[in-house]
């Protein structure tokens, strides 16, 4: 599968390892080219040796996407630090190129509520995390430590 | 009528005065506490802190009930985002979306906010207007309301010099509706003759452009 990540921080950068480790051809977009050395942390050998490809360009030009290879990509994942340029691009990735898979990682959780709301899938790392620790919590209240 | 103002840059803050004196409620959103404060001052109670891409902030300023709102901060997905949200999760009945980059605008349009202001835009076809460098120049576009007005640059060869206003053949819903002749401007009647180097001024339907460019042979 042709995977596109729009977003190349922490996340971006560790998602494009995990799916070219899965055997995906993946792409990397940034607006940040010093981004090219984070997605190389732990790996053996260079992004692009390894079959991986990085564009420089910002997430909302349109020439930058299709550079990056939009027109072909399977999935689309828009990560990068702004909720609003992870919605609109989202958008962009499913009218205009129709891409089959299109997730926006979106911080907010009531602009990822309403937008998961309308069709769009969304993944709200504040509600996976605030999940994870009720549940810890839940957890240690459940068998009685800290009364 | 009840405006929500997104943005106090130079636009928005001044957008915000003019609104208020022309008797409208007002209520301006601005994210950055430093341009807050110095705004505050002059505004007092029609200026909010916060993000206004924040569903939150927008309800806290009465996004339910506000008639307009005119997203004008200097970012583009934020101007979406906002109006989107204005639209289509509100019901905003009206939403002005400013563009900053022009190459963003197909976003918008794809997106369906609008209608756009770009200032970008906006001096490109004041500077088109001042030196024509085609022979055609839009004034004004209304695409919603199907609506344009255009100024026509007459050449030598064109077909209709030579001729009055009444003899010349243009396409229907299609009007004269002014002759630009050596810097002064006039409502024509159907017997002034159309020159050579005269600038014509035409309300038409977009549709009927590419027509009506051929008979002016533009």
């Amino acid at each position: 599968m042709f995977v596109l990540i729009v977003g190349c921080g922490r996340v971006g950068s560790m998602l494009a390892r995990s799916m070219m480790r899965d055997g995906h051809t993946v792409s990397c977009l940034d607006q940040d080219p010093e981004s090219h050395a984070r997605v190389e942390v732990g790996l053996d050998g260079g992004w692009e040796e390894l079959g991986g490809s990085f564009t420089v360009g910002a997430a909302l030009e349109t020439r930058a996407l299709e550079t990056a290879g939009i027109k072909q990509a399977d999935a689309f994942v828009a990560a990068t630090n702004g909720d609003n340029t992870n919605i609109v691009i989202a958008q962009i990735a499913r009218k205009r190129y129709r891409v089959d898979t299109v997730i926006a990682r979106i911080l907010d959780p009531l602009r990822a509520e309403w937008y998961s709301q309308q069709g769009m899938h969304t993944i709200c790392p504040t509600s996976v995390s605030v999940g994870m620790l009720e549940n810890e919590i839940r957890a240690a209240a459940s068998t009685g430590n800290g009364d | 009528m009840y405006v929500i103002v997104v943005g106090a840059g130079k636009v928005g803050v001044n957008l915000t005065r003019e609104l208020i004196e022309q008797e409208h409620e007002v209520t301006l959103i601005e994210q950055n506490r430093t341009r807050y404060v110095a705004v505050e001052q002059e505004l007092e109670h029609s200026i909010q802190h916060g993000d206004a891409s924040e569903l939150w902030v927008l309800e806290r300023a009465g996004i339910e009930r506000a008639d307009m709102v005119i997203a004008v901060t200097g970012d583009d997905e934020d101007n979406i985002l906002i109006c989107q949200v204005a639209k289509e999760k509100y019901g905003a009945d009206r939403i002005i979306a400013r563009v900053n980059n022009p190459r963003n605008r197909p976003h918008f349009d794809l997106l369906g906010i609008k209608p756009v202001v770009s200032a970008t835009d906006l001096i490109l076809r004041l500077l088109e207007h001042e030196v024509p460098h085609r022979n055609m120049v839009h004034l004004l576009d209304l695409e919603e309301e199907r609506i344009e007005i255009i100024e026509v640059r007459l050449g030598e060869d064109s077909p209709v010099v030579g001729r009055t206003v009444g003899e010349i053949d243009t396409p229907d819903r299609t009007l004269l509706i002014s002759i630009l002749r050596e810097g002064v401007g006039f409502v024509p009647t159907v017997n002034s003759e159309l020159r050579a180097g005269d600038d014509v001024l035409m309300v038409l339907d977009p549709r009927q452009e590419e027509e009506l460019k051929r008979r002016l042979g533009a």
